[in-house]
């Protein structure tokens, strides 16, 4: 079963860590051709609202909708339409590139993986690193193969946490232009950044969290700092 | 059922593959394994004579202990990376990871019991070959019942802080009647004569426990992995 899916959307999600209340009510939504940016303090509830999003966490109330379905009535294929980058690379040191991108295309179920994992390995840079154990890579390099590996199946929804940690000057111009490329394409993409100036060139929209409320949701990126500084000023 | 049973296989595979590179599990089993036969065989055999069915009971103390640290290490590796989280994504049924994860241990601890086997029956005076088939059968089903409990808590308890030590205290209360049947089924096995009977038995018995734990711990394995 083939899940596509237009939109994502957030209603009344909830989620609570034992006592602690990581999100309160958040309900938005993502449309196909949308990059927007979950913004927000550290502790806001930002990786929390995308490991919801990615399936991983159930919220304790509210609930997330892919198009028309739930992550429980979707399952599998919904979670072949994620692509997921978190804090870490989510890589296996003791393989090479290569294998790691391999591993993670049969994962997918995906056919021709060698030509998949090649056209990867080019677009990360890394063609000639490709036998090369990833314990020997440096931060940005495993950052550009996480990347790929995230990419790898073409997800419709795309969820990034800081994903510009660690990549230099050419790399993170490489990675807005990405990003664009896959939301002109129809995808959804919904990134996690304390970058706001990187945020203002990437995003279409920004959703700001505060102490796991919805703060704000600024559609015009011009205006983001302004709008951040404006809801962070304010009295919770 | 398909995607299941290739999911695993990559899994399994994987495992594998980091395994014969680092070697880091095998190493450290292996070596505490052997560590604990021969601190027992310095204790119970004395002047060539050994206590009865300590041979049965010192291989499976063995097997447990050593089966504990393969069982967290294999975990603590996807939380290193944080692998876990991509692998959850695969889009197969979450119980996949769970087959793949146990393969890939029931292979390795089968590899430390290649070792650990003639080596009981050497420090021992064992007649552990005597009757090669009822012993394979009880080393598998045990093995496979002792690895199907502990690869869900290891699972389980992949996030918590203290994983190290809740995980014995939660393994080996509930698999003390795996651990049991393999000590009873091995010392029928070694009794002279030999019960084969009895040995038959346990064995049975064995098959029950595994039948019980897998069809548990894939029940239960996406819903405790979910938070």
């Amino acid at each position: 079963m083939t899940v596509i899916f237009d939109r994502l959307v957030f209603s009344d999600v909830t989620r609570h860590f034992e006592r602690r209340r990581a999100l309160s009510r958040v309900s938005f939504a993502c449309s196909a051709g949308e990059i927007v940016g979950l913004l927000g303090h550290n502790g806001a509830g930002k990786s929390t609202l995308l490991a919801i999003a990615a399936t991983l966490l159930r919220p304790s109330a509210g609930e997330v909708r892919y198009g028309e379905r739930t992550a429980d009535e979707g399952g599998a294929a919904i979670r072949a339409q994620l692509g997921l980058l978190g804090h870490e690379a989510q890589l296996y040191p003791e393989l090479t590139a290569a294998e790691n991108l391999a591993f993670f295309a049969r994962l997918q179920h995906l056919t021709d993986v060698t030509r998949r994992v090649r056209e990867a390995l080019d677009r990360a840079g890394l063609s000639d690193r490709a036998g090369d154990l990833v314990s020997g890579f440096s931060r940005g390099m495993r950052q550009r193969l996480a990347l790929e590996r995230t990419l790898l199946h073409a997800p419709r929804l795309l969820l990034l946490d800081e994903p510009f940690t660690g990549l230099d000057q050419a790399s993170t111009s490489a990675l807005v232009a990405r990003l664009a490329a896959i939301a002109r394409e129809g995808g959804i993409v919904l990134l996690a950044t304390h970058d706001l100036l990187l945020a203002e060139r990437v995003v279409t929209r920004a959703v700001i969290l505060a102490n796991g409320r919805l703060a704000g949701d600024v559609s015009d990126p011009a205006g983001l700092r302004a709008q951040y500084a404006r809801v962070h000023a304010e009295p919770a | 059922m398909g995607r299941f049973v290739r999911t695993a296989w990559h899994i399994a595979r994987k495992d594998l593959t980091v395994e014969v590179r680092s070697r880091e599990i095998i190493a450290t089993t292996m070596f505490f394994a052997v560590s604990c036969v021969l601190v027992f065989a310095f204790a119970l055999v004395r002047e060539g004579r050994v206590v009865v069915d300590a041979a049965a009971g010192i291989l499976w103390i063995a097997i447990a202990f050593a089966g504990t640290l393969a069982l967290g290490r294999t975990f603590e590796r996807e939380r290193f990376g944080d692998t876990l989280r991509a692998l959850m994504l695969a889009p197969a049924d979450r119980p996949a990871i769970y087959v793949g994860k146990l393969a890939a241990i029931l292979a390795v601890l089968i590899a430390v019991e290649l070792l650990l086997v003639p080596l009981v029956a050497l420090l021992f005076q064992a007649s552990l070959f005597a009757h090669p088939l009822p012993l394979v059968l009880l080393l598998l089903l045990g093995t496979i019942g002792f690895a199907a409990v502990g690869t869900l808590f290891a699972a389980m308890l992949v996030r918590a802080r203290s994983r190290d030590v809740l995980l014995p205290v939660l393994l080996y209360p509930i698999t003390v009647p795996v651990i049991i049947a393999g000590v009873r089924g091995t010392a029928a096995l070694l009794a002279e004569p030999a019960d084969l009977a009895m040995g038959q038995f346990w064995i049975a018995l064995l098959a029950f426990f595994d039948v019980v734990f897998i069809v548990l711990s894939l029940w239960t394995f996406e819903p405790l992995m979910t938070e």
